[in-house]
């Protein structure tokens, strides 16, 4: 879920003003009229084509180039009251960064994303922008195409990277305390980073053997080179934080373990790894994942270039994707990339629900992925071996809005049928791990297993140990994780300078 | 890193290795696991910790060589390295007096029984072990195991070594006897565990068996271990590794086992392409 203020906070008011007001953005504004603004079509993502794209896992969208970057910035109106900055999670002071690539100084444009968002070159690649910076910019309003936000976000960051001009700040004096990091996804790794540059000694400890969290076993090569997370750990590193992976908190060490060996605070940043089955007849059958296994397979263990790598990972030929989220698309795009000639998503309600970026559907489109709406799975049956090659499924109509909103599912009685299929992958969601909590007396949880905060602090109910991101949220996003992970850095501070000694 | 400080054979294709893993060491109970991975290009293969020594700060694993994983650990040699190994994983066993327990193994799985064996006998209950296997060179841990039970006795399928037939028969033998039995543990091969719990209903003996089923995270995280455990499914590396026999789908289990069959030859046959003894191992046809 996504917690924004309904309006400016009065000192975010203030910071965007006085920038707006500065003399270079003023002439800026002078220099092309806002007519001459809106005429300027958005400038397209340049991608490698379908065709070719799934022969590989390389990477679909190639950035813009400078003389791009420029021409989409100059669309940015700067607006006087820039709404786009509310529907960022992290509000990040969108106007001025874009007006500063407009006058080409890039560096200074992504200098201003770093002020709130650690993690650039990532959220310019996986943030759900529609719904956020892009979904609020006033060019939706007057029905035409955002400001590409996230495409300029994504632009900057990899220029700066490629320019080699990645700044080591300079950490102030060591505090001598030591922070204890849960987790290595976006959550830990930016809390990380920012209790590391206020100067604590900052451990990060990992269960699985490579850091990065979903970006390291979720999120495709495809969609998130890996080269970007290992040199954002890269840049962690040199900050001076350590990560020890391969150490299961609750297993390896529980947290009041660790306080014995002198951890003074605690971020738990453990996700929401679970993965959710649909509790039908037949899951236990062979070729039945779940998404996180599939892409773990993949992504993390590199089963794509099995037998030179140990994993194997079947290459299914009619492969059938539950779902119709951000993991249901990254998967279903992976299988055919895996050699699927039939890679489809069966999803129970309609296109327009589709909880997936819309760059993502976009992307699948193309490349020939297969939506067959309005259908569940009702059981999967087997061969002799126990492998599924079968699902049968119902046919749905949509009736009232439930809950969230969006209008709930109802089966069709008695229009069943049976689609072939030789992996069927479950992407329906995924729940916290409950390793932590079980581990952790006092630990107060919510109603899926969440770890309960206080939001001011993101603070839990045992004091001193603080928690963000998908654990606290259930599936949310790396915006959100990432915003969680910074403040509680700032709270960590708060909390250990008051602490007596 | 994760120093080797031995890595020997115990019996035919059966080796056991002792390795440095501080943490786990201190932490591993009867009945956990470790994850590891014998090198960069290598899979996370799960095993049980036979036993461990904390104040040394090591972990004592026995592995069989079937397959690409366990025979890249076969080549290890002293002083090498693990690429990764984490743990303690899974629950541990839930030990108390019992009575008479008869702890079954069948071949490699007696490196798991051991512990969990050791574990009820220092609880002060009666150890009864009936070890079995193919043949006599693959019997394991027949001293260790002698040491904690009160009564062991050997089947092999050929009668090489020990009583002819299979663990069934040494557990009929036992009933025929006469014998209480308040907890019977079993760990092997799938079907030897099935057949095992079938015999347990027939004489409404308690059973505990640990399955083995393949695994990827064993954090709970991506369900390639998950098991029918009383017409639900359990995730085996957080819910188990140790499940009321009776509530197990066995079947289930073996064609989960069964999964990736096709590949594993595969990878194998491209791996001996480059070790000469694992090739003369693949001539003699892989089981
Ligand atoms: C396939 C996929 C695609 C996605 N696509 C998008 C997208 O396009 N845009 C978007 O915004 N969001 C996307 N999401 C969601 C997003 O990735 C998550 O919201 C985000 O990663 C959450 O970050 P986190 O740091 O809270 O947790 P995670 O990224 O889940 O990281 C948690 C880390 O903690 C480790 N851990 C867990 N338990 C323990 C323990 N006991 N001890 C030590 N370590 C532990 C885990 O191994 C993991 O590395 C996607 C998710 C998936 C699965
Ligand atoms: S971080 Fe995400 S929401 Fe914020 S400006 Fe960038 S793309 Fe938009
Ligand atoms: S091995 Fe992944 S959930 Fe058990």
């Amino acid at each position: 879920m996504t917690r924004q203020p309904a309006r400016f906070p009065e000192e975010l008011k203030k910071k965007l003003r006085a920038r707006f007001n500065e003399d270079w953005r003023k002439e800026l504004r002078r220099k092309i009229s806002v007519k001459e603004r809106l005429a300027i079509e958005r400038v397209a993502m340049p991608e490698n084509e379908p065709m070719e794209r799934i022969k590989g896992f390389f990477e679909v969208n190639k950035g813009y180039t400078p003389e791009m970057a420029m021409e989409e910035a100059r669309r940015c109106l700067d607006c006087a009251n820039p709404t786009c900055v509310l529907g960022c999670p992290v509000a990040i002071d969108i106007p001025t960064f874009i007006k500063l690539i407009e006058k080409g100084d890039f560096i200074g444009a992504v200098k201003i994303i770093k002020e709130t968002n650690s993690l650039p070159a990532v959220c310019g690649r996986v943030c759900p922008q529609e719904d956020q910076c892009e979904g609020h910019c006033a060019y939706v309003k007057m029905g035409k195409k955002p400001v590409a936000i996230g495409n300029l976000e994504r632009f900057v960051a990899d220029y700066e990277r490629a320019a080699g001009e990645v700044e080591i700040p300079e950490i102030k004096l060591k505090k001598g305390k030591k922070v204890a990091v849960i987790g290595a996804g976006p959550a830990g790794l930016t809390a990380a980073g920012e209790l590391a540059k206020m100067g604590y000694d900052v451990t990060i400890f990992e269960a699985l053997h490579e850091p990065g969290g979903v970006l390291m076993y979720g999120i495709p090569e495809f969609r998130l080179p890996k080269s970007i997370l290992k040199e954002e750990l890269d840049y962690l590193r040199r900050l001076g934080v350590k990560i020890i992976t391969d150490f299961v908190v609750g297993k390896t060490a529980t947290i009041e373990e660790l306080k014995e060996e002198g951890y003074e605070a605690f971020f738990i940043g453990s996700g929401a790894g679970a993965p959710w089955f649909l509790g039908l007849p037949g899951e236990e059958l062979n070729g039945v994942y779940s998404a996180n296994e599939y892409l773990t397979r993949v992504n993390l263990m590199r089963a794509f270039q099995f037998p030179e790598y140990d994993t194997p990972i079947p290459r299914g030929k009619r492969v059938a994707v539950i779902g119709a989220g951000n993991t249901a698309m990254d998967a279903v795009r992976t299988a055919k990339r895996l050699g699927a000639e039939h890679a489809m998503i069966v999803y129970r309600r309609s296109r327009a629900e589709m909880p997936a970026r819309i760059e993502e559907i976009k992307h699948a489109e193309e490349e020939g992925i297969e939506f067959i709406f309005l259908t569940n799975p009702k059981r999967f049956i087997g061969d002799e071996n126990g492998w599924v090659k079968q699902m049968e499924c119902i046919r749905m109509e949509l009736g009232e809005p439930d809950a969230s909103g969006r209008r709930r599912p109802i089966p069709i009685p008695g229009s069943e049928f049976l689609i072939d299929v030789d992996i069927v992958i479950i992407a329906i969601g995924t729940k916290p791990n409950p390793l932590i909590p079980q581990t952790t007396p006092g630990l107060e949880l919510a109603k899926w297993g969440e770890i309960k905060v206080n939001w001011d602090t993101m603070e839990t109910s045992i004091p001193g140990v603080f928690a963000g991101g998908d654990i606290v949220r259930g599936g949310a996003t790396v915006i959100l994780a990432m915003g969680d992970g910074r403040k509680a850095a700032y709270q960590i501070d708060r909390f250990l300078s008051e602490k007596r000694d | 890193m994760y120093r080797i400080i031995f890595n020997r054979p115990i019996a035919e294709r059966i080796k056991h290795m002792r390795v440095v893993a501080p943490f786990i060491a201190s932490k591993r109970r009867p009945g956990n696991f470790v994850i590891l991975i014998p090198d960069e290009k290598g899979e996370r293969i799960p095993l049980t910790i036979v036993d461990s020594d904390p104040h040394q700060g090591t972990i004592d694993l026995i592995y069989q060589e079937v397959g690409t994983s366990t025979f890249k650990l076969g080549l290890k040699r002293e002083g090498d390295y693990l690429y990764r190994i984490v743990g303690p994983l899974g629950k541990p066993t839930h030990i108390e007096k019992f009575g008479t327990v008869v702890a079954i193994g069948g071949g490699v799985g007696i490196a798991p029984l051991y512990p969990i064996a050791k574990g009820m006998k220092e609880a002060g209950n009666r150890i009864v072990t009936i070890l079995g296997a193919r043949k006599k060179e693959l019997i394991i841990l027949e001293k260790e195991m002698g040491e904690i039970s009160d009564d062991l006795r050997v089947w092999t399928d050929d009668g090489s070594y020990g009583k002819k037939g299979l663990v069934t028969h040494g557990l009929q033998e036992l009933i025929d006897e006469g014998l209480k039995i308040d907890m019977v543990l079993a760990i092997g091969p799938a079907i030897m565990m099935k057949f095992v719990t079938k015999m347990a209903a027939e004489h409404n003996l308690p059973i505990i068996v640990s399955l083995n089923p393949i695994m990827v995270d064993g954090t709970g995280m991506c369900g390639a271990c998950r098991v029918v455990v009383g017409g639900e499914i359990k995730f085996a590396c957080v819910d188990g590794p140790e499940f009321d026999g009776h509530q197990v789908d066995f079947d289930n289990l073996i064609l989960r086992l069964k999964a990736y069959r096709k590949y594993e030859i595969e990878s194998l046959e491209r791996f001996a392409g480059f070790y000469p003894e694992v090739k003369t191992y693949l001539q003699g046809g892989v089981r």
